[in-house]
């Protein structure tokens, strides 16, 4: 059998000018990004509660007391920390512009000018 | 109300030359099964909505009167947000879809190209041939926006489309078209038995095979006549023959031949022609050309029988729209021009009697294996599910 690109071929292109529906093509990219997380995240919470199927029918624990699980202080501190970081990751682009709008910041153009003196 | 669940794509029936799916691929057809569910349960009627409370009262506003036919209807609305929003939801599901069937086939192609292999060598009843060529209506683009279509070779002997496209049925169809996405044919077997009981086919002519998910349920209806199916798609043709096979049935001889010429098989040879969902996928001249080919190969007294989707004509225009929308965003270029003719005019073009032409609704039992067992007394109850195609044909007289 010839040697094929299984990764590039899986994700390759129907044969055919595709349409974009949004106001400009990135946004649609973006949501497409979007919506493929999303299905990754689906499969991941699927596989947790296969987990807990597993632990459950093994004996290890129910779910009950998964539910009943009460995290003792260290712990909360540990995941206040912890999805306090998730979402400073995820909303990084708005905290950019926030402080992009609350500065005077020089472009890099305006910045070039000065620094050759309007001879580029 | 409680919401209603939907099966696992993992109830399908996997015979022998079906992929194999881990944890994980599984969730993933399920998510895209609940996905286009969601988008058409909730977010198209939020289209509807937009279509009456914005895009026909400001199309009214400026040409006094509300679109007369879909094209107008479609130039008004694709300006719409709601309409764009949905869209582009729609897809972007549908690329996925392609993307997740694709990964998981070709993840274990080498095996499954082994299997339908062992299935085919030597075989008679698989006949392929290199001469044929991809017509027009099949290589222009890629149909329902499937990488490759139904006939891209990546290797000598692949069926990576073929494979990837029976596991992805289910998909779209959130299972309504049964384990072995065959529901189509199964109607058409159990309209005959209920309405033509005395009529056995001898030979029998399913045009646009595909991988034979509706030829198979045919040729099971009537397991002493010899079945011939067609299609030009050579990848799709090796899995069909072998997924026949893995599901014991040896009636059907699988051909790569251009139905628009079948001067191998002589006039009158034929008890019983078929399509399923396959006219919307020719052309202005490839219909022609068929529909002459099955009115010269029908024997006197025989029965041509198409499912297809319903005509356009009679439909409210919103309708017509939305139905059209594969048209454009689906690559299925021949949909609506298709559902737009006059299918009297055609059969009558091309020497039928079209007086002879009938249609009806044709009905497949709900699968019990998808669906689970129904509770006696919820007989009149079917929750949406009973599965009802469109037939078209007519018996030569
Ligand atoms: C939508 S599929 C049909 C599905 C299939 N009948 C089923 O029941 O699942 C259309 C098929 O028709 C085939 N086709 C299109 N034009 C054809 C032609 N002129 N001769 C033979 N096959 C053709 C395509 O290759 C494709 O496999």
């Amino acid at each position: 059998m010839a040697e094929i690109d299984k990764l590039n071929l899986a994700g390759t292109k129907a044969k055919g000018q595709r349409p974009y529906f949004l106001a400009d093509k990135q946004t649609e990219q973006v949501m497409s990004i979007t919506m493929a997380l999303a299905m990754e995240l689906s499969v991941a919470r699927e596989r947790i509660a296969t987990l807990e199927c597993v632990l459950e029918q093994k004996g290890v624990l129910t779910r009950d007391e998964l539910a009943a699980f009460k995290p003792d202080a260290d712990e909360v501190a540990k995941r206040s920390q912890e999805t306090q970081e998730y979402l400073a990751r995820i909303l990084r682009i708005i905290q950019q512009d926030k402080e992009e709008l609350m500065s005077n910041e020089p472009t890099v153009e305006e910045v070039q000018e000065k620094l050759t003196q309007g001879n580029t | 109300m409680a919401t209603k669940t939907l099966p696992s794509w993992d109830v399908i029936t996997k015979h022998d030359v079906f992929a194999d799916a881990n944890h994980d691929e599984v969730a993933r057809l399920n998510f895209l099964t609940h996905l286009n569910v969601h988008l058409s349960a909730n977010v198209l009627p939020g289209v509807k909505n937009a279509y009456e409370t914005q895009v026909k009262p400001e199309f009214i506003k400026a040409q006094g009167h509300e679109p007369e036919n879909r094209h107008q209807l479609r130039a008004a609305i694709t300006q719409n947000h709601t309409f764009q929003m949905w869209s582009a939801l729609r897809r972007n599901t549908m690329e996925m879809r392609q993307q997740a069937g694709r990964a998981q086939v070709l993840r274990q192609i080498e095996d499954i190209v082994a299997k339908v292999e062992h299935y085919n060598e030597g075989a008679d009843t698989l006949k392929l041939d290199e001469s044929i060529a991809i017509p027009e209506n099949v290589g222009s683009v890629d149909i329902h926006c499937q990488p490759g279509c139904y006939y891209t070779e990546y290797f000598e002997n692949d069926v990576t489309v073929a494979a990837s496209y029976d596991l992805g049925l289910f998909v779209t169809t959130a299972g309504l078209l049964g384990a072995l996405s065959d529901g189509g044919g199964q109607a058409v077997g159990k309209w005959l038995a209920d309405n033509h009981p005395d009529f056995q086919p001898k030979r029998i002519l399913d045009i646009g095979c595909t991988i034979g998910h509706n030829a198979v349920p045919l040729a099971q209806a009537f397991p002493n006549a010899e079945v011939i199916a067609v299609d030009v798609a050579r990848p799709s043709l090796r899995y069909a023959h072998a997924r026949a096979k893995a599901l014991g049935v040896n009636n059907i001889t699988f051909v790569q031949a251009d139905a628009e010429n079948l001067s191998q098989y002589q006039d009158e040879s034929f008890d019983l022609i078929t399509t399923a969902m396959f006219w919307h996928e020719t052309s202005d001249t490839a219909m022609p050309n068929i529909l002459k080919e099955i009115n010269r190969l029908l024997k006197t007294g025989g029965l041509t029988l198409h499912l297809e989707q319903p005509q356009y004509q009679g439909m409210g225009v919103y309708e017509q729209f939305i139905r059209d929308w594969d048209t454009y965003y689906n690559n299925e270029p021949y949909w609506g021009p298709m559902h737009d003719l006059d299918l009297k005019d055609m059969l009558s073009k091309c020497g039928f009697n079209s007086d002879d032409l009938f249609e009806t609704g044709v009905v497949s039992l709900v699968d019990e294996k998808i669906f689970g067992k129904r509770e006696k007394g919820d007989a009149g109850e079917d929750y949406g599910r009973a599965p009802v195609w469109n037939a078209f044909g007519l018996w030569k007289k």
